[in-house]
């Protein structure tokens, strides 16, 4: 039996108002020691004001394989964008 | 710390990938994403060799991250000031993150830290020479400091470039950590150099041994580095052994005579003409005997690696039945 | 006593026992039994150092002859030193760094508790950076008891000869002098005989979470504030302090 650790993907708020973010892994058995890990590993420097840990395992992602049919759809869709349309410069607050 | 490029063993085959039956219309596109600077993720389709070469790239260098943390691990408890053990062991915890997030990079690959650890266990996987020499002085923390960490950031910095991203990322990560190693190990040859006569000496003394190991760092010349075209072709590696070499002995030589002490290289000189230093010969049987586990010290560093992993089995299992434990008592909850 | 004396000694007591165990806890640094407790094991090491720096700086101020945190640290011999027996005793294996780690920060969790509402401010701004950092290492150490009580036989039995070995130097943790009793008199700290049920309390959580017995104490082993010390400070120190000690007047 191979007690190997389960690994954890580690997001970090830097600070008040953005995002969790990607910052890397750790292993721990839990998931409080998972947070300690991610806590002494990834913010030593006054990285970050939040923490979460997911375990890797519990990541559902995407197929690249499959980018063509999830993503490039939207390139033709440009009308979902201010720029496609026209306006005189002379009217405000559009 | 750094990597460096030991795979490209002149004994080596070429080319793996050869015998390997691959999609031709996948390999073409990757080759035409990696040379278009595109960065290749974990779950896209990459070459086997490419894979492997990855792999044994990144754990080698994360092995020299985790096997570099002895040889300065040596001086934190005679450190000799509080300031000076405070930044040691934060450089040094510094070198262990590195290892980790690089573990963790690899791992992206489908190789478990687990198996890598168990392959430099073995014998199986390799890591950088240099620390296969002793810290004898506390001017050895200084010289590491000052001269492996100024190599390794010249072999890091371009790798935050590299195709992989997982890989690129760690680096990043790395390097703006490691920005402070250097100055702090430059800082102690400084206070060193500018000391007692039995100070300088230590510096003048740790200099002499450093410097040649320190070359070697960069990995075996370029005719001798049979994989680097293909490496480099993959934005694995970015800039060759020789060229990095060059610019390490270029910016460190002025810096040796800002401290007052002498590369230990009779041969060295500037060259008017090219703008660089021309330096003395290395003796690459010594890195070669290095490479194959002779260093001074080799068997050390890996006993000490060895029994820290054994001794910390009781403990991972132990943590590992805790939480299982604490699942199944969830479990019956439910 | 005069109070200059007594808060001269009583910083030393705080300084020391923090730069003991920084020591102890450095030499598991590349040692660990996996890279993220090696990480966490270091952090408490810095945070250990860091205090350690500031308490005995403000000692060597009070005190007024020169000498600085470092004159303090790497100058002073065993029967200087004024931190307790437990944080000078051996690493042993991991078990015994956390049965070490947790009576300590356990109890200096609640020792700090009371030096934030100290009379003295420089104490009290100390008191209150540490605070914070201790409960982080009271927090993870409580984590590992009871991960090790629990985990496995091998792990239980070694968790609690960790313990056992600790435990003697416990009561001296709360041994109140003439310079406890005037720090106290004085409104710089608490009584540490006050702290003794706040810790109790503590341990008992700890043990039950973790299935672990609760041991009867021994006899104390007393001595550390006085300067009587065991056998291991000796070579501790004799490593910390070998640079400066054997280069006397240099700077590093």
């Amino acid at each position: 039996m191979s007690n190997e650790w389960p690994l954890w993907e580690v997001f970090i708020r830097t600070k008040g108002g953005l995002s969790h973010r990607h910052a890397g892994s750790v292993r721990a058995p839990d998931a409080e020691l998972a947070l300690r890990h991610a806590r002494d590993t990834y913010t030593r420097r006054l990285e970050g004001v939040s923490l979460w840990v997911v375990p890797s395992a519990q990541i559902v992602a995407s197929d690249p394989s499959q980018g063509g049919p999830l993503f490039e759809p939207a390139e033709s869709k440009i009308y979902r964008h201010p720029t496609f349309y026209h306006v005189p410069d002379s009217v405000k607050h559009l | 710390m750094y990597t460096t490029e030991l795979q490209k063993q002149p004994s080596r085959p070429v080319a793996e990938s050869k015998a390997e039956k691959e999609p031709q219309e996948l390999v073409d596109a990757f080759e035409a994403r990696v040379a278009a600077d595109e960065f290749i993720e974990p779950k896209d389709w990459m070459p086997a060799a490419y894979r492997r070469t990855l792999v044994r790239q990144i754990s080698q260098h994360a092995h020299s991250e985790i096997v570099g943390m002895l040889p300065e691990g040596n001086w934190i408890c005679r450190a000799p000031s509080l300031r000076r053990k405070a930044v040691l062991l934060a450089k040094v915890q510094d070198e262990g993150g590195h290892g980790l997030y690089l573990y963790a990079a690899a791992e992206t690959l489908g190789t478990s830290r687990e198996e890598m650890i168990e392959a430099l266990h073995a014998g199986k996987a390799k890591y950088s020479t240099i620390f296969n020499y002793p810290t004898l002085t506390w001017a050895d923390i200084g010289a590491i400091g000052w001269l492996v960490d100024g190599a390794a950031i010249m072999n890091q910095v371009p790798l935050q470039r590299t195709s992989y991203g997982p890989y690129a990322r760690a680096m990043v990560r790395v390097c703006k950590e490691e920005s402070f190693h250097q100055r702090q190990g430059f800082e102690i040859m400084m206070a060193m150099a500018n000391g007692t006569p039995e100070q300088k000496e230590m510096a003048q003394d740790a200099l002499n041994r450093w410097w040649w190991p320190s070359l070697m760092m960069f990995g075996p010349p370029d005719d001798e580095s049979p994989n680097t075209a293909q490496s480099m072709r993959w934005r694995i590696k970015r800039d060759t052994n020789d060229e990095l070499r060059q610019h390490f002995v270029d910016v460190t030589v002025p810096q040796a005579e800002a401290l007052g002490l002498s590369v230990p290289d009779p041969k060295l000189k500037f060259n008017d003409k090219t703008g660089h230093y021309e330096f003395g010969e290395i003796d690459w049987s010594e890195f070669w005997n290095v490479v194959k586990g002779e260093g001074p010290v080799a068997k050390e560093r890996m006993s000490a690696r060895v029994k820290a992993w054994d001794e910390g089995a009781w403990v991972r299992d132990a943590a590992a039945a805790h939480a299982a434990k604490q699942h199944a008592a969830k479990q019956a909850a439910e | 006593m005069d109070i200059k004396t007594a808060l001269f000694d009583y910083l030393l007591r705080l300084g020391d026992d923090s730069l003991i165990l920084a020591q102890r806890l450095s030499a598991w640094c590349g040692h660990g039994p996996m890279l993220e407790v090696d990480l966490s094991m270091s952090n408490i090491g810095l945070d250990l150092i860091g205090q350690a720096a500031l308490f005995l700086g403000y000692a060597g101020e009070v005190e007024g002859k020169g000498r600085d945190a470092d004159k303090l640290a790497f100058h002073r011999d065993a029967l200087r030193f004024r931190n307790c027996l437990l944080v000078e005793q051996p690493n042993g294996d991991f078990a015994q760094t956390i049965a070490r780690q947790y009576v300590f920060s356990t109890w200096q969790r609640l020792l700090f508790q009371g030096l934030v509402k100290s009379g003295d401010p420089r104490i009290a701004e100390i008191a209150a950076k540490a605070l914070k950092e201790i409960d982080y290492h009271a927090d993870w150490s409580a984590e590992w008891v009871v991960r090790l009580g629990d985990g496995t036989a091998e792990s239980r039995d070694r968790m609690i000869a960790g313990f056992a070995w600790m435990w003697r130097f416990v009561d001296e943790l709360f041994q109140v002098d003439d310079v406890d009793a005037a720090i106290a008199k004085a409104g710089i700290g608490p009584s540490r005989a006050s702290l003794r049920a706040g810790f109790d309390a503590a341990l008992k959580k700890t043990f039950d979470a973790a299935t672990l017995p609760l041991m009867p104490y021994p006899a104390a082993v007393l001595g550390g504030r006085q300067g009587h010390h065991s056998e291991h400070l000796g070579h501790l120190l004799a490593e910390m302090q070998f640079l400066p000690r054997a280069y006397p007047g240099a700077t590093w």
